[in-house]
C-alpha cells in the first residue's frame, strides 16, 4: 500500500514538473493523453490514447477542437419533420385519442434518447456530443413540459450547430427556440401580464448567476421579453408585436425601449457572464469546484473567452491547454455522469454492439434521462450522481457487461441473432413504450460482445498497463495475482475508482 | 469535517473509546429519538382526496361529480358530514381503535399542478417558487444525525427516486426487497478513504451499502400475511426493514396509479383497496414486532384532484387533499376543516387549510423531538395529533 502511494506521488510530481517545464513542445505521453481524452470523449479506447500520446499538448487540443464540426452519423428518427400537433387539434381529441397521443410522445422521447446515445457511441467526434450535452444541461428544456419531441430534436440540432461556436449567438438563438419558449413560459409573457420565468432564468442560470442582478432587473427584463411565442400551426418561433411591451425598461443600470435581443446584449456585456460560463465549463472539464486555488485561472480563461467575443473554442482551448487542467490534484477528481459511464464504457472497450439505443434506458435508470433534466437547473452532477441505488445499478450494469465469455455469443453469432431479432415478433400492442424498450434492452445486452483478447492485446502487456488503461488512478482494491482476461477487466471496472474520470 | 468523516477517517468504532465523553454523548443522542420510525407512503400521481375522504353531506359534492360521486349510503361514515370511500373498509378497525388521523385540506400556497414540480416541492419542502436540491429529511438528518449504529438513515422501497432523502449526506438505501438488496450488495466492498473528495463520496456510499447489508439482516419470520400485490410486497419489505437487526429512522413506500384522468371509479376503488389492505398488513406486522407504538405512518402525494369531474368520468390535477396518519401513538380523528367546495378558485380548485409542512413539523418536533424550523426553512405549526 505505502510504496505504491509513494511511487504515485513521485510519478505525479515528475509529471507535474515535466508539464511545467515544456508543456507545448513535448509529446503528451500516455497519462496526459488519457486524462485529456477521458474528460473530452467520454472514455478513450487504447488506440486513441496511443495516437494522442504522440501529439504535443497544442496538437492534441487542436485535433479535438477541429473534429468538432463533423456531421452526425446516426440517422434521425423518422418523425422529426412531422408537423407538431396544434393546441386546437389537441383540444378536439377524444380522451382515447389523447391517450394515444400521450403514449406516442413517450415512445418518441424514448426513441430520441436512443438516437442520441447511439450517436455518442458511434460518432468519430465525441467531443461535440459532450458539448451538446453540456448545452442541454445549461439551457435546460424538458420533454415533461414541452411534450412534443420534434421541438426537443430541433433544440438538439441548435446545440449541435453552436456546440463549439459562439455563446452569444447560441444565447440569442435559444431565446427564440420553440422548446425553450414553451419550457420557460415565454409564450405567456405578455404586455401587462408579464411571466418572469425566462427573464429570471436567463440571468440566474444562463448568464450571470445568482447574486449578480436584482428583482427589479428580472421584472424589467420580463417586459422586454414580452411578445415571444410559437406559431401554433407551424410550430416555429413567432414574434407577436401586439403583446410586446414597448415602453422604457431599466436593466442592470441601462435604460431604453429594450426588446429581448437588447437585454441579451446587455447580459453579454457583463464580465460576470464570461466568468459564470467558464466556471461551469471548469466544473464540467477540470475539477468539481471553483475555489481559491483555481479562481485566478478561471478569471484568466474568462478574459480569453470575453476577448474572443464568446468563442467557445477559445475558452476550451485555453482550458485544455492550461497547466491547471493537467495538474496532479485535478486528476481523477470528476465523477462520471451516467452518459460518461455507459457511452464511455462501450467506447473504451470497443464493444461490438448491434443495438446501442436501448442502453439509453440504463442511462435513465442511473439518473440521467436525456431530454428530461429534473428541473430548470439541470442535473446537479458530481457527487450527486452517486447514491446507494445508482452506485449498485452502475456496478450491476458493469458486472453484466463483463461476465465471463462463457454463454456469450461471438460476433458472427451476434449478427445471426440480430437477423433473428429483426424477425422477432413486434412487441405486443398492449405493451407500454417503456416495457417495449426494456424488452429491446434485454435483447441488446445479449448481443453485446467484448472482444477480450483483442482489446487486452491493444491495452498492454502487463497488469499495470491494463490498470492505467482502465482507471484514472490506482485502484482501491489490489487485483488478485491470478486475475487475467475478462475477469481482470471486470474487477477493475468494479473498483470505485472506475466511477471517476 | 462532519462526524461521519471523522469516524471514517479514524477507522470507526474502535476509536470511539478515545473520544472525550462529552463529544460522545452529544453525537450519539443529538436530541432526536430515531428509535421511533417514520414510514412515508407516497400516493403517486395525485390522489383524489374528495373521493377518499368524502364530504357526503355537502350537496355540492354530488353536484360537482354527477358521474363519480360515491353514493351517500356507501360511504363509511366518520361523522355526520365526512366518510371514507367504501374500498377503505379495512381501515375502519384502526379508525374505531382511535389510531387513524384523517387530515383534510393539506396543500400549500400558489400550488403547482405539474406532477414533477409539485412532488419536488413536497419532497424538498420548498416554497412554490424556489428550487432546492435537498429533501426535507436530508436537511433534518444533517441537523440531527441518525446514529451510526442504525443500518442506514432511510430506506426507499421500490423506487430509484430518493424523494425526501435526496441530496448530499444522507445514508439512504433504495431496495425492492431486502433479500435482493442483500444479494446485490455483494458488489459493494469497503475500502479505506483517500485524499480525493469525489472518491471518498463513492467510498462512503459503498460503505453505507455494506453497513446496511449487515444491519438489514433479519431472522424474523412473519406470521402476518401480506397482500399479493406490488404494494403488499413493498409493505412486506418495509416490515422486514423494521424487523432487521439495526433498523432505520425513516422509510418511504410508494403506490402508483393515482393519476385518474378517466373512468376513475373502478380504478380508484381498486387503488384504495390495495392501499387499505397494505396498511392493515403493515399494522399487523408492526404489532407482531411490538413496533406499532413506535412507528408513525404518513401518506402524501403531489396534489389532490379537481373538485369537478371532467368529461371522461375522471378528475384532473388539483390542489389540496386529505391524508392519513396512523400509528399506535396517534390520536385518531378528523383534523382540518371540511373541504370548502363553495370557495373554489378560478380553476375550480380547493383552497388549502393546512400546509403540508405542518405535517412535517409534526414529524420532526412531536415525533422525533427535533427542531423543525431549520430543515423546513420556516416556522410551521405541528398538529396536535399524537398522544403525549
Amino acid at each position: 500500500m505505502l510504496p505504491i502511494t509513494i511511487l504515485r506521488a513521485l510519478t505525479a510530481a515528475l509529471l507535474g514538473a515535466s508539464a511545467t517545464l515544456a508543456p507545448a513542445a513535448a509529446p503528451l505521453g500516455f497519462d496526459d493523453a488519457r486524462h485529456l481524452l477521458s474528460r473530452t470523449v467520454f472514455a478513450p479506447p487504447p488506440a486513441q490514447i496511443e495516437a494522442f500520446a504522440r501529439l504535443t499538448r497544442a496538437q492534441a487540443v487542436e485535433r479535438l477542437l477541429d473534429g468538432a464540426s463533423t456531421p452526425r452519423v446516426t440517422p434521425a428518427p423518422a418523425w422529426v419533420n412531422e408537423p407538431v400537433t396544434t393546441p386546437q387539434a389537441l383540444r378536439n381529441m377524444t380522451r382515447e385519442e389523447r391517450q394515444l397521443w400521450n403514449r406516442r410522445n413517450v415512445a418518441r422521447v424514448l426513441e430520441m434518447r436512443g438516437w442520441w446515445l447511439q450517436e455518442m457511441v458511434a460518432t468519430p467526434t465525441p467531443f461535440t456530443e459532450k458539448m451538446v450535452l453540456f448545452w442541454h444541461n445549461h439551457f435546460v428544456s424538458s420533454q415533461q413540459k414541452v411534450r412534443q419531441s420534434q421541438y426537443l430534436y430541433r433544440q438538439n440540432l441548435l446545440f449541435r450547430e453552436h456546440a463549439l461556436g459562439n455563446f452569444g449567438a447560441l444565447l440569442h438563438a435559444i431565446a427564440r427556440d420553440p422548446a425553450m419558449v414553451i419550457y420557460l413560459d415565454s409564450a405567456s409573457n405578455r404586455k401587462g401580464q408579464p411571466n418572469e420565468n425566462f427573464a429570471r432564468e436567463v440571468m440566474e442560470l444562463f448568464t450571470l448567476g445568482e447574486g449578480h442582478y436584482g428583482e427589479r432587473d428580472v421584472k424589467e427584463a420580463a417586459r422586454a421579453f414580452t411578445g415571444l411565442g410559437v406559431d401554433p400551426e407551424k410550430g416555429e418561433f413567432l414574434f407577436r408585436p401586439q403583446v410586446h411591451d414597448d415602453g422604457v425598461k431599466t436593466v442592470l443600470g441601462r435604460s431604453g425601449n429594450f426588446d429581448g435581443k437588447a437585454v441579451l446584449d446587455i447580459l453579454l456585456e457583463q464580465p460576470q457572464t464570461a466568468e459564470f460560463i467558464v466556471g461551469k465549463l471548469w466544473r464540467e472539464f477540470v475539477s468539481p469546484d471553483v475555489n481559491a486555488a483555481n479562481a485566478a485561472e478561471v478569471k484568466r480563461i474568462a478574459a480569453v473567452f470575453r476577448d474572443s467575443r464568446y468563442d467557445v473554442r477559445a475558452a476550451l482551448r485555453a482550458m485544455l491547454m492550461s497547466d491547471a487542467f493537467y495538474a496532479p490534484q485535478n486528476r481523477a477528481t470528476l465523477v462520471k455522469s451516467p452518459v460518461d459511464l455507459v457511452a464511455g464504457t462501450l467506447r473504451q472497450f470497443q464493444f461490438a454492439a448491434t443495438d446501442v439505443a436501448p442502453f439509453a434506458l440504463v442511462v435513465g435508470r442511473l439518473g440521467q434521462n436525456l431530454f428530461a433534466p429534473p428541473n430548470v437547473r439541470g442535473w446537479p452532477g458530481g457527487e450527486a450522481w452517486i447514491n446507494s441505488s445508482t452506485l449498485l445499478a452502475r456496478k450491476q450494469f458493469l458486472d453484466r457487461l463483463f461476465v465471463s465469455e462463457a454463454g456469450r455469443a461471438p460476433p458472427a453469432m451476434a449478427a445471426m441473432v440480430t437477423t433473428m431479432a429483426a424477425n422477432a415478433p413486434a412487441p405486443a400492442p398492449e405493451m407500454t413504450p417503456g416495457a417495449a424498450m426494456n424488452q429491446r434492452l434485454q435483447r441488446a445486452f445479449g448481443q453485446l460482445y467484448f472482444e477480450t483478447d483483442r482489446w487486452m492485446s491493444l491495452a498492454g502487456s502487463d497488469v499495470a498497463q491494463v490498470q492505467r488503461q482502465v482507471l484514472a488512478m490506482a485502484p482501491r482494491h489490489a487485483l488478485p495475482p491470478d486475475a487475467s482476461g475478462i475477469e481482470m477487466v471486470r474487477r477493475l471496472t468494479q473498483d470505485p475508482v472506475y466511477q471517476l474520470k | 469535517m462532519n462526524r461521519r468523516d471523522f469516524l471514517n477517517s479514524v477507522g470507526g468504532i474502535t476509536v470511539l473509546a478515545t473520544l472525550p465523553a462529552g463529544v460522545l454523548a452529544q453525537t450519539q443522542t443529538a436530541g432526536a429519538n430515531y428509535a421511533k420510525t417514520l414510514i412515508l407512503i407516497e400516493l403517486k400521481g395525485g390522489n383524489d382526496g374528495l373521493n377518499t375522504v368524502i364530504p357526503y353531506a355537502d350537496a355540492q359534492y354530488a353536484a360537482l361529480r354527477p358521474r363519480i360521486a360515491i353514493a351517500r349510503d356507501q360511504v363509511l361514515q366518520l361523522d355526520a358530514a365526512a366518510g371514507l370511500h367504501p374500498a377503505l373498509a379495512p381501515l375502519m378497525a384502526s379508525w374505531q381503535a382511535g389510531e387513524l388521523a384523517v387530515v383534510r385540506g393539506v396543500g400549500y400556497p400558489r400550488p403547482n399542478l405539474s406532477h414533477f414540480r409539485s412532488i419536488e416541492i413536497w419532497d424538498t419542502a420548498s416554497r412554490s417558487n424556489e428550487f432546492l436540491q435537498e429533501g426535507w429529511l436530508t436537511r433534518a438528518f444533517a441537523q440531527n444525525p441518525v446514529p451510526r449504529e442504525f443500518a442506514a438513515d432511510a430506506v426507499v422501497v421500490g423506487s430509484p427516486e430518493l424523494g425526501p432523502f435526496a441530496g448530499k449526506g444522507t445514508r439512504t438505501i433504495s431496495l425492492t426487497n431486502t433479500e435482493q438488496f442483500l444479494q446485490q450488495s455483494r458488489l459493494a466492498v469497503p475500502a479505506q478513504l483517500s485524499h480525493n473528495a469525489s472518491l471518498n463520496h463513492i467510498l462512503r456510499v459503498e460503505h453505507d451499502i455494506v453497513q446496511a447489508a449487515q444491519g438489514l439482516v433479519s431472522q424474523h419470520s412473519f406470521q402476518t400475511a401480506f397482500p399479493q400485490t406490488g404494494f403488499g410486497n413493498a409493505v412486506r419489505a418495509a416490515a422486514q426493514v423494521a424487523a432487521s437487526r439495526s433498523g432505520v429512522a425513516a422509510l418511504k413506500v410508494s403506490l402508483n396509479g393515482f393519476d385518474t384522468h378517466s373512468n376513475q371509479l373502478g380504478a380508484h376503488a381498486g387503488l384504495l383497496r390495495i392501499l387499505a389492505e397494505g396498511l392493515v398488513a403493515l399494522k399487523a406486522a408492526l404489532v407482531e414486532l411490538g413496533r406499532w407504538d413506535s412507528t408513525l405512518v404518513v401518506t402524501y402525494a403531489e396534489f389532490g384532484r379537481r373538485a369537478r369531474e371532467n368529461n371522461s368520468s375522471g378528475t384532473d390535477h388539483g390542489t389540496a387533499s386529505s391524508h392519513f396518519v396512523l400509528g399506535g401513538q396517534v390520536k385518531g380523528g378528523l383534523y382540518g376543516p371540511a373541504p370548502a367546495l363553495d370557495q373554489l378558485d378560478g380553476y375550480g380548485n380547493l383552497p388549502f387549510a393546512l400546509d403540508f409542512r405542518d405535517i412535517y413539523a409534526t414529524v420532526l418536533e412531536s415525533w422525533w423531538g427535533v427542531d423543525s424550523q431549520t430543515p423546513l426553512r420556516g416556522k410551521f405549526a405541528p398538529l396536535d395529533i399524537l398522544k403525549t
